[in-house]
Parts: C-alpha cells; structure tokens; sequence
C-alpha cells in the first residue's frame, strides 16, 4: 500500500467535511439549541422531581434523531451528486483508488456527525444543568449514550453511502430510513424469530441478525433512569458496530470498484 | 517510448429494460500516440470520443482490450500522477474556491506541501484566474469554469495531459489563449491528446489526427499528410476587388471576400498568372498549392462510412 493512501483519504474526508460546514449542515444546531432551551424552560415550570428524566430523554433522543437524518440525507448524496455533477471524474482520474474515496467520504460525514453530537451533547448538559443545577455521578452515563449514538451514526453512514454506490438518492433514502426503522426494532424481530416455526423461522432469525441492531445501541431510557452501564455492553457495541460498518463499507467499495461511471 | 498505446480496447453496453440489447460505443481501437506529440482525437458528437477518454482515465470498464501510458498499465494508479484529465464540460465542488480546488487537487496528485503553494499560484496565473481566486466556483462563468479546468488538469506538471473539448465554451480570445497553451505544453516536452469537433483548431494545433465515427476508427496520420496537396492546382490571393480578364482567361475560379480576391488556377498557370497581376500593377499577397482542408478529409471519411453502412444494410436486407 502507497504511504500516501491515508493523506490521499484524510484530505477526501476533511473536503466531505467543508462541504457539509459550507453547505450549513451545522446550522441543525440551531434548531437543536431553540428545540432544547425551550423545552428545559418548560419542563422547569411544569415538571416535579422529573425534570432530568424528561430532559435527558427528550436531548438525547433529539441527538439521535437529528443525527440520523443527517447521516443519511448527505449520505445517499456523497457518491451520487459526485457522479450526476461529475465532480468525480477530476478526483479518480488522480492517482485516488475507488475505495479510499468511499473511505475518505465516510470519515468526512463521519467526522461531521461527531462535531455535531459533540456541540449538540454540550447542549444536553447545559439543559440539564439548567433544570437540575447541579451534575450527578450517574450523568456520566450520558457520554455513554452520546457514544452510542456516534456509532449509530456510523452504522447509518455506511448503509447510506452503500444504498448510494448503487440505487438514486431517493431510493437510497427509503433504503436507509427504512432500515434504520427496522434495526430500531431489531430485539423485538429477535423475540418474533424465536416465537416462530419451521422456515418462518429460519426467514425471520436471518432478517433479525441481518438488519443493524439499533435498539442495543440504543440506551437512552435506561440513562434517563439512571440505570447502570457494564463495560461489556460497552466493548460489544462498539465491536458490533465496528464490524457492521467494515462491511457495509466493503459492500459500497465491492460495487463502486465495478461501476462504469457514464 | 509510446505515451498511450490502445491495445484493442473496446465498449459494448447492455441497454433496454432488461439490459439484453448490446450498443456498441466503441469497437476495438488501436492507436498509438508518440511521446512530445499534441494528438487531435476528432469525431462528431457521440462518436465514442469521451467514451475512449473515461475508460483511459478507469472511469468506464472496457468490455475488452488494454492500453498502456506512459509504458504503464493504464490501470496502475501511480501512473495517474502523471497524467492530467480536463472532462468535457467540467464541474466542480462549487462551494470552493478556485485557489482551494487546486490546493485540493494538488493534495490528490500528490503534490508536496512545500511546492503546492507556489503551484497553485503559477497555474492559476497561467491561465488568467489570478484575479478571481479567492471568488466561489458557484459564481464563475463558464469560460471561468473552463479554465480552472484547464489549470487542474496542468497543475501537478503532468507528462500526458488529456484534454475533453478544452475550446468548448470559451470565447474567441479564450480560445487562442488555450491553443497557446497546448503549445507551451508541447515545448515543454509534454504529450497532448485532445478531442474534439471544432477542425479548425485541430488543424492549426495537432502534429497527428485520429478520425473516429460511430465507435469505429475511420482514419489517422499526420495533419500535413491529411491535408495533401491537390494535384496540379495553387491557389493565387492579391489585394483589391478587381479581377483582370486576362485572369479569368486562365480559367481561374475567383472569390472576392473584403479587399482581397482569392483563385485558383492550375499549377502550370502560375507564371502566366504573376505577368498579369503585374500588368495590372495588383500587388500579388500569396501563392500557395492547393491544399484538402482536414474538413474536407472529415467530410469525405464521415460520408464514407455513412455509404458503407448504408451498403452494409441493403445487403443485410
């Protein structure tokens, strides 16, 4: 492998990056801070002793899904809008190989979700700090959650970028919003393929373990309830996480490489 | 050593509902361009000219063949390094600015940070953008477009350069400044391939020309070998309106345009021609043989190919 792959993809992932700054993707955090002040002022006159469980779950569920909408609207678009606009053509015709382009856009879009998160989890604690007026041990937990959530963002981010190295970006969208769904609901299909009978099985115990697991990364209840995390939860969804974006990645790179771009 | 040699390469594509129906964009092509050459690749629209650039840039897969540039496989990446690709009506990222685009690039090529800076600055004065460098693509012109384009492609100091249409939207004094460019590339050494429909530049600028038509190589040589001499004709321009009868006693064909007067005569009139024009105190401009103009050349081997087709399909039915 050349020394200057990883140059090569670093500068792919930082031009990801300005474009979604330059094209005012951060602005989200605009709506996210009015969507959360607003909300902790309110809960503040109204709720009683419940005031951090509503606000943790309302922010943290806010960061999941501004996060997720994101991830796939400029997901589906990083290889098509390159292709329809032939923007492509000037970076591959460069010593740039299909895959780290694929690699380069994921960290960029990657490396976008995690600034947004980043300010967007400094606007969770501020709402807390604002209802509650002081941190408790157990808030830690939220950078647990807040982590989660990244690799949620990771998972969507290479499902989208593989639905776009092949299908329109309104299609990808479908693809990847539905599966997002889905894999919200991924223990319950779990429990329904255990139910299940002879090839009903087989059909929904694939299905469950096929589609990403979201509804493990998701620990945004048991935060607000202050329940505890282990470790091991937290080595196996990051393992799990890891490895489903390796190969959605490795499918976008399978059918990129073999793309005739017309 | 050649700089690109097309071994073959050929492009079918499947097309219809259930992709079952081939199209051939390109039957198997040999051609070699020499190393310091400026190459016209001239075709009319959908001659399989792009087609032919995209699959030398691994932007389209062949359906068979190879080619090698620069003495390299043409799908080794490093060989990329050396080679600069300016696509048919470029866009770019138009939320950068043209001094960031070619820092971007220059990143890409691998271009060393210590040199990129004064690269960038060099190119973009080069081709007249310096002024502008720091405006948003968004808000350039498509002249403007056509020459970042230009300076992309030229940027890392490439050995091959290929060029997809470089003349197109560019106005009359764009276009000059292009052709001296291709020029200065030439003198530096560098190989240039070109495509494009607009003869005349072809003609003034290229060393060989390759004619494509229909996805099949209808012609190729050396523009002067193109444009051969007609036999036993020159043609007679001299200033003024006037044409002397003892002219047109010659049998010379003549065409007034402004105030000069343009005919052609058969070769051994030539002397006979001079006395006249001296009698009549003309002041003669220009003798010249008679030469096929490459559009003509283009003409005759597009109308060729159209008859042979049309041969092939009567006999077929």
């Amino acid at each position: 492998m050349s020394a200057r792959v990883i140059p090569r993809i670093g500068h792919i992932a930082s031009n990801t990056f300005r474009e979604a700054v330059r094209d005012r993707v951060l602005y989200n955090l605009i709506a996210f801070t009015l969507l959360l002040s607003g909300a902790a002022i309110f809960i503040g006159q109204i709720s009683i002793d419940v005031e951090r469980l509503v606000v943790v779950n309302l922010g943290l569920t806010a960061v999941s899904l501004f996060g997720v909408v994101i991830a796939i609207f400029i997901g589906i678009g990083l290889v098509s809008k390159e292709i329809e606009k032939r923007t492509l053509y000037t970076v591959l015709s460069r010593p740039v190989r299909r895959w780290e382009f694929i690699v380069g856009k994921f960290f960029g879009l990657a490396g976008t979700l995690v600034v947004n998160t980043f300010f967007m989890g400094i606007g969770v604690f501020a709402a807390l700090l604002y209802v509650a007026h002081k941190f408790a041990a157990a808030d830690a937990s939220i950078l647990v959650a807040l982590y989660f959530i990244i690799l949620e963002f990771l998972i969507i981010c290479a499902l989208a970028l593989l639905f776009s190295s092949f299908s329109s970006p309104l299609l990808s969208a479908v693809f990847a919003f539905s599966l997002f769904v889905i894999g919200s609901f991924a223990e319950d299909l779990r429990g329904f393929a255990s139910l299940s009978h002879g090839v009903m099985r087989w059909i929904a115990t694939g299905a469950a373990y096929l589609v990403p697991n979201f509804s493990a990364l998701n620990v945004i209840s048991a935060v607000a309830h202050q329940q505890p995390l282990g470790t091991q939860l937290i080595v196996q969804n990051t393992l799990y996480a890891l490895f489903y974006t390796a190969m959605a990645l490795s499918g976008a790179v399978l059918i990129f490489e073999r793309r005739n771009l017309k | 050593m050649a700089a690109i040699e097309i071994l073959g390469l050929e492009k079918t594509y499947m097309v219809g509902f259930w992709r079952k129906r081939p199209k051939c964009a390109l039957r198997p092509l040999q051609l070699t361009v020499e190393e310091g050459e400026i190459f016209g690749f001239l075709g009319p629209n959908g001659a399989g000219k792009t087609t032919t650039l995209k699959m030398l840039m691994g932007l389209v897969f062949p359906t068979a063949g190879t080619a090698r540039l620069l003495g390299r496989e043409w799908t080794d990446p490093e060989v990329k390094a050396q080679i600069g690709f300016l696509p048919e009506q470029p866009y770019f990222y138009d939320y950068l600015t043209a001094h960031e685009l070619l820092d971007y690039y220059g990143q890409l090529s691998g271009v060393p940070a210590r040199d990129g800076k004064r690269r960038v600055e060099e190119v973009l004065s080069r081709v007249g953008l310096t002024d502008v460098k720091g405006l948003q693509l968004r808000k350039f012109s498509k002249g403007m477009l056509q020459r970042a384009g230009i300076a992309q492609a030229i940027l890392h100091d490439p050995k091959l350069v290929f060029f997809d249409e470089p003349m197109s939207g560019l106005d009359p004094l764009g276009r000059r400044e292009v052709r001296d460019l291709i020029e200065q590339l030439k003198q530096e050494g560098k190989t240039v391939f070109f495509s494009t429909h607009i003869l005349s530049d072809a003609e003034a600028l290229c060393d060989r020309v390759a004619i494509i038509h229909k996805g099949e190589l209808r012609g190729v040589g050396r523009v002067e070998d193109l444009t051969s001499t007609v036999q036993g004709k020159v043609e007679v321009i001299w200033q003024g309106e006037q044409i002397p009868a003892s002219m047109k006693a010659l049998g010379a064909e003549c065409h007034v345009t402004g105030d000069r007067v343009r005919a052609v005569i058969a070769e051994n009139q030539q002397d006979a021609a001079i006395d006249a024009l001296r009698r009549e105190r003309i002041r003669l401009i220009a003798i010249t043989p008679l030469r096929t103009s490459l559009e003509a050349y283009f003409v005759e081997k597009l109308q060729h190919s159209q008859a042979s087709a049309g041969q092939t399909v009567g006999t077929t039915v």
